[in-house]
């Protein structure tokens, strides 16, 4: 693009190459961004743009290529020193002290001092102006622990541009927000980009990127291999040019032949959570919670799947009464759930993939009284086989793709087929390739009879997926729409309204 | 470090590693390459407490002529056979990323109690010595209990039941020790079968029961689970609270059994026995390779960390090095072992 620096403003990158040993993670990858410009970059997981804005941001080291910031050469060594310049990268993980204030979060590392003293009145009238022109509506003097994910977020960037920068890096802010609260993100987006902030922005999400980007990037494999113009890009382009093939969007199973009710909820609740959530489940049938963030859909399959204790209403399972005192009466049942904290809350990281896939059953692995490594590891490899699981199986599950650890997550769920199968948030933080992977696998567990649950704050997902839909709005039921009637309008209006 | 330097010369590094990919394609195979490689490989693949273990013994087998013999070996297992079994319960307290510091106290407490219900009030041996048993069990479920259903962090809990054993340890028989049990009871120290002394054949087969529970049977595999992470093995079905106050349980048995052996060897009861043993037993865990955030460690590991710290203080011994010297040495022993450990998580 340029062999000598260039004059003109804005990041430049040329040639940039990442190595780990012989593995390239990053190939020779040209990139500008202007003040002013929102430049979106899309691709798979795995395809180079975590790579890309660790480089950027002075977490990694290119292996080789340059860079310019404002026609001056640019490599920094650490995050602070690209703090320094100007650049600072909003990281996909919220990162804030939950005990702590919102205004001690935002000003973490330099808090301001009067008389030797911390200037709590100064702190917290700067976040209330940060806050306020982020469009974040908080108390700054509140502790950051029990606000929502969204506000959270806003936090953090607030934290991010309280140094002014002039370039920031969104890495995937909306990956754990609903549709209405993202909204809120891209207001900030924005915002910052009418102040001449230059921004890079990563998401998995393409509606929004085309609602957001002057420009669109795509990655793959480490390759720049597309961009376009944001208005004019249409969703098939992103997504043929971010796999490389060709697919559909259809990934319904057809209704359901039988009509028996498997699952029939009759006014649960929990106490200030969620009440009154009645609904019935049939064999082979896919149900999807539809609402906002926070609104209680996964608080009520916790209580459906014994995590928590359900304190009014009942459950009746093919019939009979059923009253889960923990997730092990709910197993013994056959009622399981995947839970939508892969990583907190669905596998233990540390430990090999098959182990985490045999947890739940290693009774029944016993032969004897004796489980045996062998045993599962052969376990571990026909799920693999399976649910086309890419990676070590006997390497810590650390060491795997989000795809890849969302396939053994579903696998460990499904060694044996449950009777009703929950699944929160199915696809949060996997590309595009291992989603209709997933999508697929839940379609297949209809089809041969098992009822599904499936939560989901994205819409596409819930509405391309489901038989019916039930909406939940602040802990409360507010419709359960047949397919037909569940237009993208029609759940959102329900979902945001009472 | 290493990664530092991977990533600062990232480019250099994949020249030589194409470099030799090539040197291969022509049938020029780098052996000096390629033999490092497989020592390397080989020693990544050695737990590092044996390596430690190999080192000491070594030494101390060069330094001192009477250190290899099977008198002296035997010997080193009489010495520490007690801190052995409580380490064995340790260690699965640690595997759940839990800790208890009442070991100690409860093999003094449980001693106590078995003397004290034989000589004072005349119970048959054999039914105090299974009370001093249940004893340890019970201060165990409390322990259990405690940092469960109470949601006391374990190392308060367990600090308090240690104050409250070794108190009423002291308080049973106001301080005095009580000497005089059976003839036989002797025995446990002192009967060898086959040669192999009666004590060793006991603390092996602690370590054997304890380790095929650990690694075979459902309920001891799901302590990783549990020690890993605990909410990801309760929602995978397995009843946590149940293992926890099963572990501590189990650690409190095996104290009142270790206490056993101390009465034996010494023909009496202190009242203040095995408390000191504490921090020697759970060094032997660390050294042994497990880590205080739960999740990791195994009787192989935490049976050669307490023959590395046998060999210590037996070596130190017929070395005549000073007795206040030693703990010295052992501390820098578990630094040692923590960091080499360290080098082989880094894979």
């Amino acid at each position: 693009m340029f062999d000598t620096a260039p004059n003109a403003s804005g990041l430049h990158c040329q040639g940039l190459v990442k190595s780990y040993g012989p593995i390239e993670v990053l190939k020779s990858v040209d990139f500008s961004v202007m003040p002013g410009q929102v430049v979106a970059l899309i691709g798979e997981n795995g395809a180079g743009k975590s790579t890309f804005n660790s480089i950027v941001a002075g977490v990694v080291r290119a292996t080789s290529g340059q860079m310019w910031l404002d026609g001056e050469p640019y490599a920094p060594h650490s995050p602070s020193e690209a703090m320094q310049h100007g650049v600072a990268l909003i990281h996909q993980e919220i990162r804030l002290l939950p005990e702590l204030s919102v205004a001690e979060n935002i000003f973490m590392g330099r808090l301001p001092l009067k008389r030797g003293r911390i200037d709590r009145a100064r702190m917290e009238k700067e976040s209330r102006e940060i806050l306020t022109s982020l469009g974040v509506k908080v108390d700054p003097r509140r502790p950051v622990g029990g606000l929502s994910m969204a506000v959270q977020q806003g936090i953090e960037i607030a934290k991010a541009i309280l140094r002014k920068p002039r370039y920031v890096i969104f890495d995937e802010p909306t990956a754990s927000l609903g549709e209405s609260d993202a909204e809120l993100i891209f207001e900030q987006v924005r915002i910052l980009k009418e102040n001449g902030t230059a921004i890079i922005y990563v998401s998995h999400r393409l509606d929004e990127i085309k609602e957001l980007a002057d420009h669109v990037i795509c990655f793959r494999d480490g390759h720049r291999v597309a961009d376009w113009d944001g208005p004019s890009v249409t969703k098939e382009q992103m997504i043929n040019a971010m796999v490389g093939r060709e697919f559909t969007f259809e990934h319904r199973a057809p209704e359901p032949s039988k009509k028996n009710v498997v699952l029939k909820v009759e006014a649960a609740g929990r106490h200030g959570v969620f009440s009154n959530v009645s609904f019935e489940l049939r064999e082979g049938e896919i149900l999807g919670f539809a609402g906002l963030v926070g609104s209680g859909r996964t608080e009520i399959v916790r209580a459906l799947s014994g995590a928590d204790r359900l304190e009014t209403g009942r459950i009746e399972l093919d019939g009979k009464s059923v009253h889960f005192r923990s997730p092990a009466d709910a197993i013994k049942a056959g009622v399981v759930m995947v839970s939508e904290d892969r990583k907190g809350l669905g596998l233990n990281l540390d430990q090999s993939a098959s182990k985490n896939i045999a947890l739940p059953w290693e009774k029944k692995l016993a032969k004897a009284g004796m489980v045996f490594g062998s045993t599962v590891e052969t376990l571990g490899a026909s799920q693999k086989d399976r649910f086309d699981i890419r990676g070590q199986m006997n390497s810590p599950v650390s060491s795997m793709s989000g795809g890849n650890q969302q396939k053994v997550l579903l696998a460990k769920w499904l060694v044996e087929y449950p009777r009703v199968f929950i699944v929160d948030e199915p696809t949060r933080g996997v590309d595009v390739g291992a989603k209709m992977a997933i999508y697929e696998i839940i379609r297949e567990l209809a089809l041969s009879g098992i009822s599904v649950i499936v939560v989901s704050s994205e819409l596409e997902e819930v509405l391309g997926l489901c038989h019916r839909v039930l909406v939940i709005c602040e802990g409360r039921q507010s419709g359960l729409l047949e397919r037909h009637e569940a237009t993208p309008e029609k759940v959102m209006s329900l979902a945001v309204r009472g | 470090m290493a990664n530092f330097e991977n990533n600062a010369n990232g480019s250099q590094v994949q020249i030589q590693s194409a470099a030799d990919y090539q040197d291969e394609a022509s049938g020029n195979v780098n052996w000096g390459v390629g033999t490092m490689n497989i020592i390397k490989t080989i020693y990544r693949n050695i737990p590092g407490p044996l390596i430690g273990l190999t080192l000491v013994t070594l030494v101390f087998s060069y330094l001192s002529p009477y250190f290899f013999t099977t008198r002296n070996l035997f010997n080193i297992f009489s010495q520490m056979s007690e801190i052995g079994i409580m380490a064995a319960g340790a260690a699965l307290v640690i595997i759940i990323g839990g800790i208890d510091l009442s070991v100690g106290a409860v093999l003094a407490v449980t001693l106590m109690f078995n003397a004290w219900l034989y000589r004072d009030l005349g119970v048959p041996f054999v039914f105090s010595c299974l009370a001093g048993i249940g004893l340890g069990a019970f201060v165990g479920w409390v322990n259990g209990i405690l940092s469960t259903y109470g949601r006391i962090q374990p190392f308060v809990a367990t600090l308090a039941t240690m104050s409250a054993c070794s108190g009423i340890a002291l308080y049973i028989t106001n301080g005095s020790p009580v000497t005089g049990f059976p003839t036989p009871f002797g025995l446990i120290t002192t009967m060898r079968i086959l040669g192999i002394p009666l004590e060793l054949i006991i603390l092996v087969s602690v370590y054997l029961i304890v380790a095929y529970w650990l690694n075979f049977r459902p309920s001891g595999r799901a302590l990783y689970a549990i020690g890993g992470n605990e909410e990801v093995a309760r929602l995978s079905g397995i009843n946590v609270m149940r293992s926890k106050v099963m572990v501590y349980v189990t650690a409190g048995v095996l104290a009142a059994i270790a206490g056993l052996i101390v009465g034996s060897r010494l023909d009496a009861a202190h009242p203040t026995a095995g408390i000191s043993d504490l921090l020697s037993v759970i060094a032997v865990v660390v050294i042994g390779g497990a880590s205080l955030a739960g999740g990791s460690g195994g009787m192989t590991g935490t049976f050669i960390g307490l023959l590395i710290i046998g060999v210590l203080r037996n070596g130190m011994a017929l070395l005549n090095v000073s007795p206040n010297l030693q703990p010295v040495v052992i501390g820098i022993a578990i630094i040692v072992a923590v960091m080499l450990d360290r080098r082989s998580a880094q894979r």
